[in-house]
């Protein structure tokens, strides 16, 4: 069984009068321990498609197994759960609290996962650690530079040790040497530690770094090629883009 | 551990608006002082008047005139029937198992010593004035019933009013004039102490026999009759209270020849009495000082209802981020409730010091007498906990229940 079943799913917008079909019959298998890039142009459904994933809303229609259990049936308060201990997400904007620590902002979901002080404390340390930033651990989010701050986002998500990492246009908000650090970081998650990672990206460049490109357009998946030769990551951006 | 992390949340995005949330608490620390000092003020009073009522004497049972009685049958108006001097008299020889009883006539004059005048309530009484209602002389005499007799023009001053007019020189033997008739002070009272409202040492007393010769005029004379404002009588005991109340209404019934269905037209008050019917009135004036008191914390509250709408909008991508990584509904409707209720609790506690700092600033200036009593402080604290936790619901209602996916993507 995969590690995420979607089968037919469908998600409806109500915009005043027009119904507006975000998805229509999505079906996808996504392996444990695959790195991925959702692809799409905006408007494709692709964030959509994200945020089902990432148990952030629920399908209008269609089923959604992710590790065996189906999520669309779920509560609020289960796929509350559900984000804490399967799901990390990292944002394009980062999304750190401002006015607290790179500590403190990978301490935030082991808090709300109800984990006792000490244990958390050595698990945020250990994530940080892991983005190599552990001579960071004190300093607030206006004190580090965009790459640092987006590493402080990977240690947030992978803190409770998630089944997924999805990553929303993670190298959105970066420069291009900066973004590569990032997606170097994706890669040797996947690689070392067999990370199951979801890249939601409109880049075709940011999406050629991952093993598996699936194209989505009106809602629908267009394509889905796996990419033996994933770019590694430091390779300067081409010029032209194809 | 989660308590801990939003109560320093809370505290972290207050102190990050230092200046809004100063503001903010104003409202409950304006509302709350409002609550302590007034109720403080009301207790404060209710004491002094107590005391006052206590310090005049024991055993007191006062009598004063009642009601205008109803139309008569004939088509005659209203009459007033006032408490007379006859009425005094047949007190006087029908009471028995009492101390003393005083008649009083007082009215309001002008003190003329030397160059110096002195406006004082000037009372026309017996010699039992003394004992029934509890001074003692200082100096010099009271005077006695042969000089009611003859007539004397004679005065024994309270504390105050002797302090005043005589603030170097020696009061007794001094000839003084009440609105320009010659008086000679025979006695000064010992100070009872002033209670705030009104102070029982500013005071002169004179024969009655003489106020109504002299003083008081045609205003005291009423259908041929000389009239009293009040008959204090003290009871023997405190045993005997009730029974000498009972004596009266049957005396002053049949000296005022009332039916036996009519209502007595004079009222009766012993001290308990009159503590009881001021208690209500003590209750009634705290609890509408702290109803509008109260209506303060209320315009607070509502205040930090909307700075806490402000900050949910403010702070939607965070509730949104939180939610996205685990955060249930209430979890972040706590976290917000935490900081209306930080907030609240911050401007009760500035508001308890605010309001005990003002009610002892007047009662240390002599302007009212206050007192803080804990439960008052009890009150104002559970308040605006009340209302932060009232006026939070609603904000941390809305930001628990944002959809995860719309608060991210906001601006």
């Amino acid at each position: 069984m995969a590690l995420i079943e979607l089968r037919g799913l469908t998600k409806i917008f109500q915009m005043g009068e027009n119904q507006v079909h975000a998805l229509a019959g999505v079906s996808l298998d996504i392996e444990k321990g695959e790195m991925l890039a959702i692809m799409g142009p905006s408007g494709s459904g692709k964030s959509t498609l994200m945020s089902i994933i990432g148990c952030l809303d629920v399908p209008t229609a269609g089923s959604y197994l992710l590790d065996g259990q189906a999520v669309e049936k779920l509560k609020d308060s289960q796929l509350a759960q559900v984000r804490n201990r399967k799901i990390g997400f990292v944002f394009q904007q980062f999304n750190l609290l401002s006015r607290t620590s790179a500590l403190e902002n990978v301490l935030l979901p082991l808090g709300y996962a109800g984990l006792g002080a000490r244990a958390s404390r050595e698990k945020a340390l250990k994530a940080l650690e892991m983005v190599g930033l552990s001579e960071r651990v004190k300093h607030h989010p206006a004190e580090l530079s965009g790459g640092q701050q987006q590493r402080v986002a990977i240690a947030r998500a992978l803190v409770n040790e998630p089944a997924i990492l999805i990553a929303d246009e993670p190298t959105g908000a970066l420069d291009s040497k900066t973004g590569e650090e990032v997606m170097g970081l994706f890669q040797r998650l996947h690689r070392d530690f067999g990370q199951t990672v979801i890249i939601v990206t409109h880049d075709p460049f940011v999406a050629r770094h991952t093993h598996r490109i699936v194209r989505l357009a009106d809602g629908r998946i267009v394509a889905d090629t796996p990419n033996p030769n994933p770019i590694p990551a430091g390779t300067p951006r081409p010029e032209l883009e194809m | 551990m989660l308590l801990t992390q939003n109560i320093l949340t809370a505290l972290r995005s207050l102190m990050a608006n230092k200046l809004r949330s100063a503001l903010t608490i104003l409202g409950i620390v304006i509302g709350v002082a409002a609550v302590v000092a007034l109720m403080a003020i009301g207790n404060g009073a209710t004491s002094d008047i107590t005391s006052q009522i206590q310090s005049a004497g024991t055993n007191l049972l006062s009598v004063q005139s009642g009601r205008m009685q109803r139309p008569q049958a004939g088509g005659a108006p209203p009459s007033f029937s006032p408490l007379t001097l006859k009425d005094y008299e047949a007190l006087q020889a029908g009471l028995s198992n009492v101390a003393g009883i005083a008649p009083v006539y007082s009215s309001s004059a002008t003190v003329v010593f030397q160059n110096d005048s002195y406006s004082v309530s000037v009372t026309g009484t017996s010699e039992d004035y003394l004992k029934v209602y509890s001074y003692e002389m200082e100096k010099g005499r009271f005077f006695t019933a042969s000089d009611r007799q003859s007539v004397k023009q004679v005065a024994v001053l309270g504390a105050t009013t002797a302090g005043e007019l005589f603030p170097n020189t020696e009061a007794i033997g001094q000839s003084i004039k009440i609105n320009d008739v010659r008086f000679t002070v025979i006695g000064v009272l010992k100070a009872k102490g002033s209670s705030g409202f009104s102070d029982p040492d500013d005071i002169v007393l004179i024969p009655l026999e003489t106020g109504y010769l002299k003083l008081f005029g045609a205003n005291a004379i009423r259908n041929g009759q000389k009239t009293l404002n009040t008959i204090a009588i003290s009871a023997a005991s405190a045993d005997a209270v009730d029974s000498v109340k009972t004596q009266i209404n049957f005396i002053l019934r049949r000296q005022h020849k009332l039916a036996a269905e009519a209502e007595n037209d004079f009222r009766v008050q012993s001290q308990s009495d009159m503590l009881e019917t001021l208690s209500t009135v003590t209750t009634t004036l705290t609890t509408f000082l702290g109803a509008i008191a109260a209506i303060s914390l209320l315009v607070g509250g509502i205040g930090i209802m909307n700075i806490t709408l402000v900050s949910v909008s403010e702070r939607t991508r965070e509730i949104g981020l939180r939610k996205a990584v685990g955060a249930r509904k209430d979890h972040i409707l706590i976290q917000f409730l935490i900081e209306t209720m930080t907030l609240s609790l911050l401007g009760g506690v500035l508001g308890i010091l605010l309001g005990v700092g003002i009610a002892q600033t007047v009662s240390a200036l002599g302007l009212i007498n206050s007192l803080v009593t804990a439960s008052s402080i009890l009150l104002a604290f559970t308040f605006s906990l009340a209302i932060g936790l009232f006026f939070g619901i609603y904000p941390a209602w809305r930001a628990a229940n944002l959809h995860p996916m719309e608060a991210l993507r906001s601006e």
